[in-house]
């Protein structure tokens, strides 16, 4: 153990409390300057991996913050390096409130990634979603507001389901170690903890936070929320649950749901956030394909990290993108937009990269990740999941590498005169942010060996090679004529954005919500009253009439005797007046010869 | 030359730009049926050797998902955007 380590989440956290007390004219250069060194210190730990760094005797338990090995470095460098992208891009937001919130929830991230054991992972776990809410409320909307709450009662939930599940693990083997659980032997603990990492990746039907609570964060704060919680939850489940063939369905459906919901979605930020949920079905299907102990399993799990790394960029690149355009038009509802490429052309450039990479368009980061999720599920001889997560591309290609495109930056322009006045490009930071971000979802897309030699299997990503002539010609077979299906559909009218709420799961508990508030309006509050009322005649009512006879009694009967008493008393007090005449000695003799007379007569008597 | 000017460029030409994107299409579909230009070794079921296949599978897979999502849309899951239960 090296006292050297210094645990990465520690400099957010101090910079977060530093932030407001740093000098104006310095407060960007601080803010570029904490993630870059957080950034540089998970490159640095690339060099020195090992196990049991900053351990911590804590009560009978060792919790150790600092577990370095190639899974968990893969995704610290990756939000690391989203932490800059994310702080650049709202370097000039003023709020130190913002950056403090969007600081602790990476620290949260980054401590649950490198926990060694289950409790240091709850309580990162935790500190992510108490600190991920103020990224939505943030916005200072009334929907934010609810949306925040729904966000943190949800996560709560799971957080609790994740806890039980620790315990009872803890129970069963004396420890709190965090490694693979046996996914042959599932027990209630595992399930628990399983129920708890899979709501934060966001499966089906624990799902409906994410796009309930995503699109309704600030401009930058999204842009945090997409590349954190699920991701961390994927790097848990290939921690935890590697091979769990259940996740393979898992992962398959939210492939496809995502992309149904987004298909008919007319919110910019609510369709990328449908994607979230598609995309990280491909990698919770990688995960679930990923034995670690077969070649096809490493390439699936190669392939789930692979593709969260290139997910956080370019769903962070589609969020900044929408989020430039909502900043800047205070508008992101596609039936509201359209024709915009004149004012914002470079933020349009951006926004297509990260569609295309998002698509696996050739040379783009998509491609060298998903294909390794997909060619495990066929070399695996899963070919129903191969195939599925196929058209999941689909219609992953025709809502973000054209249906958003088009309807925002081409097709009608249904602006309104206030919106296309506002509309530019956004502030340098913001442009620079997603320029950096577009250079890299090309660098990888072309450049394989910078991310593949960050992944855990080395010897699967060696033998993998993504460019392929089939591959290159089945990936722009696919996306190409979809390509074609879309500009039919457009020339047809048939998919013409319009206004409109898409219910999701969460009516469920929304319902549920406003179920419980009639309850405790309706017959709640009506026993309550029933049983005040009942209070108030049995008990209140007759307490009043004998608080009032007693009050009567009291006037009546006891001052009675009383004030009859002291006026009797009183004449015998006045004659008894003359009796003391002020000469004390000769009254003082007087009582003691009463006194002895008194105690001579007792005596006498007894 | 900047950013808006090429874009300009490619909208003042779309009859041009349309008919490269048909031939590269064409091409496409021509070289799946080619071996000596697409090496289908990597392929693992039946129909992915047919020639096109995946093409017909982007198309269709379009037009089928798009249908399958409006139609539940219109029918289940859509409402009207004042829809609110808060």
């Amino acid at each position: 153990m090296s006292n050297l380590w210094i645990h990465p989440s520690l400099i957010l956290i101090a910079g977060a409390v530093l932030l407001p007390c740093v000098p104006r004219r310095f407060k960007k250069l601080f803010l570029m300057g904490v993630p870059m060194a957080v950034f540089g210190l998970v490159i640095r730990m690339a060099f020195e991996p090992g196990g049991g760094f900053g351990e911590i005797e804590f009560l009978d338990w060792t919790l150790v913050f600092g577990r370095v090995d190639a899974l968990s470095l893969v995704f610290a460098h990756i939000m690391a390096l989203m932490c800059c992208i994310g702080t650049l891009y709202g370097l000039h937001v003023e709020e130190d409130a913002q950056h403090i919130a969007a600081w602790a929830y990476v620290a949260g991230s980054l401590g649950a990634i490198f926990a060694e054991d289950l409790l240091t992972l709850f309580l990162f776990w935790e500190v992510m979603a108490f600190a991920s809410v103020f990224l939505i409320w943030f916005r200072r909307e009334p929907s934010s507001l609810a949306a925040g709450f729904r966000y943190l009662l949800v996560h709560i939930a799971g957080g609790i389901s994740l806890l039980a599940g620790i315990v009872l693990h803890a129970n069963a083997t004396g420890g709190f170690a965090f490694n693979a659980f046996d996914v042959e032997r599932m027990t209630t603990a595992s399930y628990l903890i399983l129920i708890g990492f899979i709501l934060n990746a966001a499966v089906p039907p624990l799902h409906a936070w994410l796009p309930d609570a995503y699109p309704a964060g600030t401009f930058n704060g999204s842009v945090f929320l997409s590349a954190f919680t699920t991701k961390t939850a994927v790097y848990a489940l290939a921690r935890g649950f590697p091979g769990l063939d259940l996740l393979v369905v898992l992962g398959v459906i939210m492939s496809l749901y995502g992309v149904v919901y987004a298909i008919i979605e007319n919110d910019a930020r609510r369709l990328f956030a449908y994607h979230i949920i598609s995309q990280v079905g491909y990698m919770v299907a990688g995960v679930g394909l990923g034995d670690p102990n077969t070649p096809v399993g490493q390439l699936a799990l190669n392939g789930a990290c692979a593709h969260a790394f290139a997910h956080i960029l370019y769903k962070g690149q589609l969020f900044m993108g929408s989020g430039a355009v909502l900043h800047m038009t205070g508008e992101t509802r596609m039936s509201h937009l359209g024709g915009l490429y004149p004012k914002m052309p470079w933020t349009f450039l951006f926004t297509l990269i990260g569609g295309l990479s998002i698509s696996a368009f050739p040379l783009f980061s998509g491609f060298v990740s998903k294909s390794m999720i997909v060619q495990a599920s066929f070399e695996g001889h899963v070919y129903w999941a191969g195939f599925l997560l196929n058209l999941a591309a689909v219609g992953t290609f025709y809502c973000n590498g054209l249906k958003i495109p088009y309807f925002i930056w081409f097709g009608k322009n249904n602006c309104q005169p206030p919106t296309w006045e506002r509309a530019k490009e956004p502030p340098w930071n913001m442009m620079a942010a997603m320029g950096i971000t577009a250079f890299l979802c090309v660098f990888i897309g072309c450049y394989t060996p910078y991310l593949y030699v960050q992944l855990p299997f080395q010897e699967a990503a060696h033998a993998y090679d993504p460019y392929t002539s089939y591959h290159i010609s089945e990936s722009l077979q696919i996306l190409l004529f979809t390509a074609v299906g879309f500009f039919v559909l457009v020339k047809l009218r048939l998919i013409d954005p319009h206004e409109g709420t898409n219910l999701d799961l969460d009516w469920f508990y929304r319902k549920a919500g406003r179920a419980f508030l009639w309850l405790a309006q309706k017959p709640i509050q009506w026993a309550d009253t029933l049983v005040g009322e009942m209070y108030r005649l049995a008990g209140l009512i007759p307490l009043m009439f004998s608080a009032r006879a007693t009050g009567n009694f009291d006037n009546g009967v006891i001052d009675g005797a009383v004030d009859g008493l002291a006026e009797s008393v009183s004449p015998v007090g006045s004659r008894l007046r003359y009796v003391q005449r002020g000469q004390l000695q000769e009254s003082l003799a007087l009582a003691f010869i009463v006194v002895a007379g008194i105690a001579l007569a007792v005596l006498y008597v007894f | 030359m900047s950013l808006l000017q090429i874009i300009e460029l490619l909208r003042n030409r779309l009859k041009t730009v349309v008919r490269v994107c048909l031939a590269a299409l064409a091409f496409l579909v021509i070289a799946d049926a080619m071996p000596g230009l697409v090496d289908k070794e990597h392929a693992h079921t039946r129909p992915e050797h047919w020639p096109g296949f995946w093409s017909a599978f982007g198309l269709l897979g379009c037009g089928m998902l798009v249908l399958f999502s409006k139609l539940l849309g219109r029918y289940v899951i859509s409402r009207s955007e004042d829809y609110s239960d808060e």
